[in-house]
């Protein structure tokens, strides 16, 4: 089990519910994928807009949700966008996004430093969408953040671990933070290494919703996390350059 | 009076935020509102006057990354 802010969650996969090809695709995968929470956000409504159909959609999903503030490109936008969301979903968590940069959508430090002091005095329980930087994180975690998301790679690429080195580093530095790779997973297979350098969830959208069949992926990413996980607890060999022959050489026939 | 909604220019009859979404034909849904980029409150709506000018965002549940 994982426990964010003293919540126990059933599954280490935390799943996106944007870009699906229909509502139905989104339930299908979301049943599929076992994902403990939704990440969601708020958008402008104009009179009889979509906005009762998707809450009605996602209430039934029957997971906790966790609102964000995509797209919000500074401290103050960003913290009145997640005053908005906890009125709305009725939920003190915040994936908090303060974007610095618009061709990598790379968090802007100072600003989400400043965004997570204010709304962590204010109560909140802050999951900062984040880098693998070691200082900023030590500055999250001092503004009151519990929990970590650095970035695997740039939100949408599906690139995977982008920074192999700077991750094991961040999780060696924090080992009791629970942390959560989150954006730029494109494949189970990155997931799994993910969890095998002994992060607590991913956190993915684009990889399911945009797959040819988003439900079969999102069970996919489902079992990666497990076998991840399992990896990690069980504790890995350590690699060597030289052959060691797994077969006892002791009792082997002599045959000239 | 004339206020910016979401954006747009719109021509209103409002002494309150709360009669302001009422006039928008969202007096009943779910959204939250913020007044010139500060988040109000639902139950402050009605105790929050507005004024020509003045710029009102109401966001609604969507979709999320």
């Amino acid at each position: 089990m994982v426990r964010f802010y003293g919540t126990e969650l059933p599954s280490r996969l935390m799943l996106g519910t944007a870009q699906y090809p229909s509502p139905s695709v989104l339930a299908e995968a979301f049943r599929r994928s076992g994902a403990g929470i939704a990440t969601v956000s708020v958008r402008r409504e104009a009179a009889g807009g979509e906005g009762g159909a998707f809450w009605a959609l996602v209430r039934e999903l029957g997971v906790r949700l966790l609102p964000n503030t995509a797209g919000c490109h500074s401290a103050r936008e960003a913290v009145t966008t997640a005053r908005m969301a906890r009125e709305l979903f009725g939920t003190d968590w915040i994936k908090l996004e303060v974007i610095g940069h618009a061709d990598t959508l790379q968090p802007d430090p100072w600003g989400l430093v400043e965004a997570a002091r204010e709304l962590c005095d204010d109560g909140f329980k802050v999951f900062p969408y984040t880098t693998e930087d070691l200082v900023l994180a030590d500055r999250l975690l001092g503004a009151g953040c519990e929990v970590l998301m650095p970035w695997g790679a740039p939100i949408g690429t599906g690139l995977g671990l982008a920074n192999r080195y700077g991750l094991r580093s961040l999780r060696a530095q924090f080992p009791g933070v629970p942390m959560v790779v989150d954006a730029g997973l494109g494949r189970p297979s990155q997931a799994a290494e993910a969890m095998e350098m002994g992060y607590d969830a991913v956190l993915l959208n684009t990889a399911v919703a945009r797959a040819d069949d988003p439900a079969a992926m999102a069970e996919g990413f489902a079992r990666a996390v497990e076998a991840g996980r399992l990896g990690f607890e069980a504790g890995a060999m350590e690699p060597r350059d030289m052959a060691a022959p797994s077969t006892p050489l002791i009792g082997k026939a002599f045959l000239a | 009076m004339r206020i910016m909604v979401n954006g747009t220019a719109r021509e209103i009859a409002a002494d309150t935020l709360a009669e302001a979404l009422v006039a928008l034909g969202q007096g009943e849904e779910t959204v939250a509102t913020a007044l010139n980029e500060e988040f109000v409150p639902a139950t402050a709506r009605a105790r929050t006057p507005i004024a020509p000018g003045d710029r009102i965002e109401i966001v609604a549940p969507r979709q999320g990354g």
